[in-house]
């Protein structure tokens, strides 16, 4: 099949109406657009990361260091706004959602494909609006990414333009769940019944429906705050009546789903790439379904355990913990699949697969911690100190980054028709594993000795601590150059992929490398399931 | 794509019946405000909102002659929402 | 841009728009869930404040939006019959009765600013914090759900103009159903801001 198209008919190369680069900014194609959105959030992940090593410096040595708190209190915020609105949420969904989904599924694209580019150019127009806060007159938000009242209307800084940019890219991200749901209901290949789509379409639902149900809240509420800022309304102000817990009830209510808007689609990939390097049917499919359903569906119940030590109900106290130890029996399922899908394989060892299994490794270790943070006792003890930020990041960015990198290099010669470097990758890999762990493990430890999160000072005793850690991120930051530079570099020098490079099963491999402008030239009937190793030629 | 199941006409008859049983119930609806119910006024009141509104739904909406799914599914987000404001509740109802 | 063939699918962007309705009911759900838990905490403040609100206003406005919600889906019924005039004149009624429903909207605001009662008004700061968050929360809302009636309105406006082109016609009448599908959130949400804030004194 890989024959059947000759370069010049591949997405990449195709001429169209508009020419430079208005034959990506103005294209339709679902190909086209996911790579705007790589590029995009590329950039921003590049400044995200930027300003997490520039809190790592500030905090490598106790007093000031590199910077001002008050500076510090804006780079911590803006580092959460960027990593948070506009890589790890829209990340997998829009990069790796917009790319594979309708080829997935057998379709040409999807559903809407102008509301597709139009997503792309609000998501643009969000970011623009949030990273205007940082230039303007009163300076840079200082509240955290929470925008926690009352202080997110008390604070004289710029946080109209956070909280409306924090809204405009939460419209992109209903958009583009919209499309995603429509088109699996409505453009499946003859044949695909529900139960024969394979694992990253299927997780892609499930985050599609949290995107939709949960985003419009969190939309309501940053209006709420700027109808509080402009007119004193009085929603979340004490002086007026208002309750400044509700206000993080309503946030939490969004962002406590939101982590299943990164996490899902992330447990995706790894549903993809696993069977593929362990030339075996994916363990327990059907388990796998239910349990993406189940996590969309309790995830929605369980925002209070970020709240604890607000002032709730002890009722209120124990039903979220209850309710957060429920929906860690999925995730569990999930892991217990995975494990079991790599059991008696045969393992072709590839730089998707060392991602795929340290992504298990540290979603491990960060499930885990977050049983610690969902049980009463021990969240009094860890609140708001150092433990949660290294769980945060051993789950989101151990869980989103992770999966971003295994499916990068997985789909990477399906994108680009080249191969990457293989020893470079893997030898990035290593640098970075060995950078992560050495940066958020002691923080763990750091947390438990009582370092408070969010300050740019702290006291000797963690002095040791804080000195390891930073040199972690030091070494994680180098092994992310390692990584970029050789991918940027085998898009354009690499060899030429065959269309079916790894021997997967699914659709996607069924067709040239890079694919043709419409996917498919017919659309195929599909009667096997997903991940049916029979006939899988290599090649 | 098929594009069959938009051949149902509703007759103008049906909506007109649908209107008039909404506005009745739009008159009942003040005319218990009028009476002392006490907290039983408000879940009154509700209760009769949630009628019309399926009303609404139902007929207005088209609802009623659409397929299984959207049933479900409306009926899955006013689940979401509902659930969401009892667990909210179990906050506030328990200070 | 691409050389896929434009493809109709009806039904999916009747689910489409189903799937954005969601969105929107959730928007003013977030409201609600505010309203929920202040009621609760001042239920005396909330009762005082609503004796403000003109009931007779209100009700006049609720069997607006009710008519002109049932004119909006016979004009679909209309389209379908493939009946153009009666299809523009249902249309037209309802944009009609927007406009009044925004008229007697306009003088009840009004009448509430020129009493020197708006968001942040020492008047109504003077009151009990009860009823500044009973009038935050119904200019809140009630702002919100005008705004959507702009929005619905220059919707309309619009499909009237695809109607008297014939973009819109017995075949392929899948916008206007979107309109309507629209239209009556608009209304739904209305029948339940009316008992919550004008029905509970
Ligand atoms: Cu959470």
């Amino acid at each position: 099949m890989s024959n059947s198209h000759n370069q010049e008919s591949s997405y990449l190369d195709y001429k169209g109406r508009f020419k430079g680069i208005f034959a990506w900014i103005f294209s339709t194609d679902h190909k086209r657009i996911a790579l705007l959105y790589l590029y995009s959030i590329a950039t921003f992940f590049i400044v995200g990361a930027l300003l997490g090593l520039a809190m790592k410096l500030e905090l490598i040595a106790p007093g000031k260091t590199i910077m001002e708190a008050k500076t510090y209190n804006g780079v911590f915020t803006l580092h959460g706004i960027t990593m948070i609105f506009l890589i790890v949420i829209p990340g997998l969904p829009a990069v790796f959602g917009n790319f594979l989904l309708p080829i997935m599924i057998g379709a040409k694209d999807v559903s809407f494909p102008r509301l597709n580019l139009l997503s792309w150019w609000v998501y643009i127009f969000g970011a623009a609006v949030a990273i205007s806060s940082q230039f303007l007159g009163n300076g840079p938000p200082d509240t955290g990414w929470t925008f926690y009242a009352p202080y997110s209307f008390r604070t004289t800084t710029n946080m109209l333009p956070a909280v409306l940019g924090a809204f405009i890219l939460g419209f992109s991200s209903i958009l583009t769940g919209l499309n995603f749901i429509v088109t699996i209901h409505r453009m499946r290949a003859p044949g695909m019944s529900w139960l024969k789509m394979p694992l990253f379409p299927w997780a892609l639902y499930g985050t599609a429906w949290i995107q939709l149900l949960a985003t419009p809240i969190v939309g309501i509420t940053l209006l709420m705050i700027v109808a509080e800022r402009t007119l004193h309304i009085g929603f979340f102000d004490p002086t007026l009546g208002g309750d400044p817990v509700l206000y993080q009830h309503l946030f939490w209510i969004y962002s406590h789903p939101a982590v299943y808007i990164m996490i899902l689609p992330a447990m995706g990939v790894i549903s993809e790439i696993l069977p593929t390097f362990a030339r075996k049917p994916i363990f327990g499919y059907k388990a796998i379904v239910v349990s993406t359903l189940l996590i969309a569906f309790i995830g929605y119940f369980v925002w209070g355990h970020h709240m604890f030590t607000a002032g709730m109900s002890g009722t209120a106290q124990f039903a979220f913990s209850f309710l957060t130890f429920l929906v860690a029996i999925p995730s569990a399922i999930k892991v217990f699949n995975w494990i079991a899908t790599l059991y008696k394989g045969s393992i072709q060892l590839k730089t998707p697969f060392y991602w795929a299994v340290s992504f298990l490794f540290v979603f491990m270790i960060g499930g885990l911690s977050g049983l610690v943070l969902g049980s009463l006792a021990t969240n009094v003890h860890v609140h708001d100190t150092a433990f949660v930020v290294a769980h945060f990041h051993f789950i989101v960015f151990g869980g989103v980054g992770y999966a971003f990198f295994a499916a990068l290099h997985y789909w990477f010669p399906k994108i680009y028709g080249k191969m990457y470097d293989e020893g470079w990758a893997n030898t990035g890999w290593v640098i970075f594993f060995m950078g992560f762990l050495i940066l958020y493990l002691p923080m763990f430890v750091l947390g438990i000795m009582g370092m408070p999160r969010r300050y740019f000072d702290y006291v000797d005793e963690f002095s040791r601590l804080n000195i390891v850690s930073s040199l972690g991120a030091i070494l994680m930051i180098f092994g992310l150059i390692v990584i970029i530079l050789n991918l940027v570099r085998s898009a354009r020098y690499g060899k030429t992929a065959m269309a079916n490079p790894w021997g997967g099963p699914t659709l996607e491999w069924q067709i040239s490398s890079p694919p043709a402008l419409e996917n498919f030239n017919e659309i195929p009937v599909v009667s096997k399931d997903p991940y049916d190793f029979s006939n899988v030629k290599l090649g | 794509m098929d594009n069959k199941d938009n051949t149902h006409i509703v007759k103008y008859r049906t909506y007109l019946f649908v209107l008039i049983t909404l506005i009745v119930f739009t008159f009942i609806s003040v005319a218990i405000t009028g009476i002392q119910l006490g907290k039983l006024a408000v879940v009154g009141a509700l209760v009769l909102a949630s009628f019309k509104s399926s009303l609404v739904l139902w007929y207005f909406m088209h609802l009623k002659y659409e397929n299984q799914f959207l049933r479900l599914m409306v009926g899955l987000v006013l689940f979401v929402f509902i659930a969401v404001l009892i667990v909210t509740f179990f906050d506030y109802s328990f200070q | 841009m691409s050389t896929v063939a434009v493809h109709r699918d009806d039904v999916g962007s009747k689910i489409g728009m189903w799937l954005f309705i969601f969105t929107e009911l959730l928007l003013f759900g977030g409201l609600f869930i505010v309203y929920a838990v202040y009621r609760y905490k001042n239920p005396v403040a909330f009762h005082l404040a609503g004796e403000e609100l003109d009931v007779t206003v209100g009700t006049l406005n609720t069997v607006i939006l009710l008519i002109s919600s049932a004119t909006v889906a016979m004009s679909i019924s209309a389209v379908q019959y493939g009946n153009k005039r009666a299809t523009l004149s249902y249309l037209l009624i309802t944009i009609l009765l927007a406009l009044f429903f925004m008229i007697n909207k306009y003088f009840e605001w009004s009448g509430k600013f020129g009493h020197g009662m708006y968001p942040g008004s020492e008047k109504l700061t003077e009151l009990g914090q009860g009823e500044v968050l009973f009038f935050g929360l119904y200019f809140a809302m009630t702002g919100l759900h005008a705004l959507h009636i702009i929005i619905g309105v220059t919707i309309l406006l619009i499909m009237l103009v695809r109607i008297m082109n014939n973009k819109i016609n017995k075949t392929y009448f899948v916008q206007l159903e979107n309109s309507g599908l629209y239209w009556h959130l608009v209304d739904i949400i209305w029948i339940f801001l009316f008992p919550l804030f004008y029905l509970i004194s």
